[in-house]
């Protein structure tokens, strides 16, 4: 019953992939899932590599990452007292990268349901990136929604518009430096609530 | 061209050229004399907050696009501040009709991450429930559809029939749309005594259901000529926005996540069928809808005959710290694809939440396919595309 | 003048009083009020509220007076109360006056309804002639609201409403005309006893009820009348989903309670003039009754006569009404096409059917 290519790309596959890009791939990562890396300035022909010669014509999402931790922490800290320091030092996810904000697209392939996951970096100085929204019509709202959230600039886009926020909107919400305000008013009371395993031990533990 | 030579009149051909014509240009100032029509937020048609700016022409629509954000509600940072089971609190109020569903695919994420499989008899019990919650929310779809076109009486059957379904529900969970039941490596609980038996009677009535829908809606003539050949999505249009679930089935692609992607779930444990139509129109997209809610309530009939014994909870820590890496996982919800993009740094909480959900990208086609359509097949279309803002907004 | 005289003093002996005419013209208006709001409040207190809700598997109102049959007196008193709004930029005369106009135009209507040998309001030549030509008056009504509400939704509900309405007038008139014919007279006295005195091939146990000969033009009136009154599946002007209220969104309170009214009196009275028509209206046919004309028929049918005016009415509003509630609508150029291409067509040839049959049989 099942047409199982499961999320394991086929071998043959993930050379197919590798090749048809040839020197736009920076770095991959396989581990049920196929991550790419591709280079900043070859991301729109990347894509659409893959959408005509390896026939990913489904647009599944595209987003962004912000790769620094938060400064904030877990958003438990009381306001009242001077924030601790914390360790924002960059730190990417599988298949590298080499700037803060990293821009991710999953693109499938109806026939074969085969997908990857293709990831870019976004230079940290302008914070531009090409948009794609010709290649895949579909990534115009998505586009739009990532430029809201993080700031990055999607060249070409016609319509960068905010999708979600007023238009007087000031400030990018998902970038780590912006806290979470209703934290930052006053102190969170709720403890981390840990459930006890059916029939363990008794629960009820804090962090 | 072959499904747009085969179903569309001259008037819904020139507009599909059109629409390829100017498909990048969202923004062309037109000069037109037209009326601009705001259809919501406040709106008896839309499901929720949407408002669609649409600039008239007499009563064709020249111009349309919606104006989501009405119900933002910042998930994605959200998450950033919660502990892994903390997020599913949150996310069962992003579908809130069938809730459950929208839970599933971030637990089997952060059990990727975590490399721990959830035992066999809570992965039955989950598939039941996931269908179960797609019944509620397509059941609801289909008696919605009457009223979106001024059938009045379909609904309240639906909202009758429903009702089953949510006691069912909430006899399980405890909760009637917001379940919170899903939990890292199993369920919460173990079924209550005697649910088989009242879940199989409900599939009973809730087949009932679907054909007094099939005979009272979908063979009344004014519904057909309401939605036959209208808004028609090609499927190379559906592929590239996105289009998921029932509305790309309706386009003929043949493509189920539950069928085609391997998932610690028990679909591939039945017998069961993947519903398509080869037109692309608001008629097609319904009709699957219908099949594929008649297809759930036979799958559940199939899984509550074949529950597995055994624990419903694996073995997993009592404080759960997600160790480090980035995971994938989307499966066929009621209203789509929706999938959950989980990047863990080994603390007690996610790093980083994408939520794509279905509706952001059904939605999406709707200044596409709303050129050149009369008035009164906005409100089908969106009808038949079926989002939930919650789904849209997040 | 004396003709009237003459049917006063009919009216006097029934009666056996002696009421002076400004006291009968009083009775008359009276008469006419009652003719209007009674069938209105029947239809929706029994339609509106209880068949609707028994069809789609609830109860309805229940909670004011005994199964819920004051909530017709619960309902007139909240919209009573409402506060008057008038919006800043709407054409505050021609605003107030719409609803009105609607309103006025069902009382006209009904003076031409016989409800008995003698009980009627007005009997002259022109009787059906006048009724559908005062029924378009409504139309102008709805035009003054869609434009003077100065909203977009009215707007469009308004256009929509006059083009429907104008569109499905041709065929309500073509569909009577096939019964004139047949009846050989416009006055509705005349076409009521024409239809009891008949006879059917000879048969006259049924008299001759033009529901049976007219079936087409029976049909085609329905449908026309469905659409006169913007009933689903024609209801394309006040389509909830798409235009709130069409026409109507503007008015709240005592403005919306008239139009809210004047939608059911006139669904009630087209029903009224369907079963004078088609059904019989006061009449049952007279050769239960060894009757022959007018003035044999026996005094007390001025007082069963409405009785069996208001049934009939109650069944032909049940079909307006089951219609209403099962059917999706129709969008506004299908609705036009469905008028033009279909009903106009079957209805002319059924007035060439009927004219054939009369100057052949």
């Amino acid at each position: 019953m099942s047409n199982s290519s499961g999320t394991q790309p086929r071998i043959t596959s993930v050379e197919e992939v590798k090749a048809a890009l040839g020197d736009r791939l920076l770095d991959s990562f396989h581990k049920d899932d196929l991550w790419l890396r591709v280079r900043t300035d070859a991301w729109k022909s990347s894509m659409r590599a893959l959408r005509d010669t390896l026939g990913f014509h489904y647009f599944c999402f595209l987003s962004a990452i912000d790769w620094m931790p938060s400064p904030y922490g877990r958003g438990e800290d009381d306001p009242t007292e001077p924030a601790p320091v914390r360790d924002t030092t960059i730190r990417q996810g599988y298949a590298g990268g080499a700037s803060r904000m990293q821009v991710f697209v999953r693109v499938s392939n109806p026939v074969t349901h085969v997908s990857v996951i293709v990831k870019v970096d976004v230079p940290d100085d302008s914070l531009t990136l090409e948009s794609i929204h010709d290649v895949y019509a579909g990534a115009n709202w998505h586009e739009r929604e990532t430029h809201e959230m993080f700031g990055i600039v999607f060249s070409g886009h016609p319509d960068l518009r905010n999708m979600y926020l007023p238009s007087d909107f000031e400030g990018h919400p998902l970038r780590k430096d912006y806290p979470l305000l209703a934290r930052m008013i006053k102190p969170w009371p709720g403890i981390v609530d840990v459930e006890p395993l059916p029939g363990g031990s008794e629960g009820g533990d804090e962090e | 061209m072959s499904i747009t030579d085969r179903v569309l009149g001259d008037r819904e051909r020139l507009a599909y050229i059109a629409g390829q014509a100017a498909d990048s240009r969202l923004n062309v100032e037109l000069e037109t004399e037209g009326m601009t029509l705001n259809i919501g937020p406040q709106h008896p048609a839309t499901h929720g907050t949407l408002r669609i700016i649409a600039r008239l022409d007499g009563e064709q629509v020249v111009w349309a696009e919606p104006s989501c954000g009405y119900m933002h509600r910042g998930y994605e940072k959200l998450a950033e501040v919660r502990t892994y089971p903390q997020v599913t609190t949150l996310v069962n109020r992003i579908d809130w009709l069938g809730s459950f569903a929208n839970e599933v695919p971030f637990i089997l994420a952060a059990e990727k991450l975590m490399d721990v499989e959830a035992p066999a008899r809570a992965q039955h019990i989950r598939t039941i429930l996931f269908e179960l919650s797609r019944i509620a929310n397509v059941s609801l779809f289909l008696g919605d559809l009457g009223v979106q076109m001024g059938a009045i009486t379909p609904v309240f059957f639906a909202f009758r029939d429903r009702e089953y379904v949510l006691n069912l529900i909430e006899g399980a969970t405890g909760g009637r749309f917001h379940p919170n039941f899903d939990r890292i490596g199993g369920l919460k609980d173990d079924l209550p005594k005697g649910w088989i038996a009242e879940t199989k009677a409900v599939m009973k009535k809730l087949r009932t259901f679907c054909d007094q829908i099939d005979e009272l809606l979908f063979g009344n003539e004014i519904f057909q000529s309401r939605t036959r050949g209208i808004g028609v999505i090609p499927r190379d249009i559906a592929l590239q926005y996105g289009l998921s679930g029932a509305n790309l089935r309706a386009s003929g692609v043949d493509w189920d996540l539950r069928r085609d992607h391997a998932l610690p779930m028990a679909w591939n444990k039945v017998d069961w069928k993947v519903w398509t139509h080869p037109d692309g129109d608001s008629f097609a997209r319904c009709w699957v809808r219908l099949q594929e809610t008649r297809e759930a309530t036979k799958i559940v009939d199939q899984l509550l005959d074949t529950i597995p014994g055994g624990p419903i909870m694996a073995k997993v820590p009592k404080i759960i710290k997600v160790p480090e890496g980035e995971a994938w996982v989307s499966t066929e919800n009621p209203l789509g694809e929706m999938g959950y993009y989980v990047v863990s740094r080994g603390e007690l909480g996610p790093f980083r939440v994408k939520i794509r959900s279905a509706s952001f990208n059904n939605i999406s086609v709707t200044p596409w396919v709303l050129r050149g359509v009369y008035v009164p097949d906005i409100v089908t279309i969106l009808a038949s595309l079926y989002f939930i803002l919650g789904d849209i907004d997040r | 003048m004396s003709k009237v005289m003459g049917e006063l003093s009919m009216l006097t002996v029934t009666l056996a009083l002696d009421v002076p005419y400004w006291g009968q013209s009083l009775l008359r208006v009276l008469g006419g009020i009652v003719a209007v709001l009674l069938p209105a409040g029947t239809i929706v207190y029994v339609f509106l509220f209880k068949m609707m809700s028994f069809m789609q598997s609830r109860l309805g109102p229940m909670e004011a007076g005994p199964y819920g049959s004051l909530q017709l007196v619960a309902e007139v008193g909240k919209w009573l109360q409402k506060e008057d709004i008038v919006p800043e930029r709407a054409d505050a005369r021609i605003f107030k006056i719409a609803p009105i106009v609607v309103l006025v135009s069902t009382f006209l209507l009904v003076a031409v309804v016989p409800f008995g040998p003698d009980a009627w309001f007005t009997n002259f030549e022109a009787g059906i002639f006048y009724a559908l030509a005062v029924s378009s008056l409504s139309v102008l009504g709805i035009l003054m609201a869609g434009w003077a509400s100065a909203n977009k939704y009215s707007l469009l509900g308004g256009l929509r409403a006059a083009g429907q309405l104008i569109a499905y007038e041709l065929p309500m008139v073509l569909a009577v005309i096939g019964v004139i014919i047949q009846a050989e007279t416009m006055n509705l006295q005349q076409i009521v006893l024409a239809q009891n005195a008949g006879s059917i091939f000879g048969f006259s146990g049924l008299g001759s009820p033009y529901i049976i000969t007219q079936f087409v033009g029976f049909m085609v009136f329905m449908v026309a009348i469905q659409a006169e009154l913007t009933q689903a599946p024609f209801d394309m002007p006040i389509a909830e989903s798409e235009l709130v209220s069409g026409y109507m969104t503007e008015y709240s309170g005592f403005r919306f309670l008239i139009f809210f009214i004047g939608e059911f009196a006139t669904a009630g009275v087209f029903s009224l003039i369907a079963s004078v028509l088609f059904l019989g209206g006061w009449g049952v046919p007279f050769a239960w009754f060894g009757w022959t004309d007018v003035n044999s028929v026996d005094k007390w049918m001025n007082l069963v006569g409405p009785v069996i005016m208001i049934t009939k009415m109650m069944l032909v509003a049940f079909l307006i009404m089951w219609v209403r509630f099962s059917y999706p609508r129709f969008r506004e150029d299908q609705l036009q096409k469905f008028a033009w291409k279909v009903l106009i067509p079957v209805s002319l040839g059924n007035i060439a059917a009927t004219s054939v049959f009369k100057v052949v049989m």
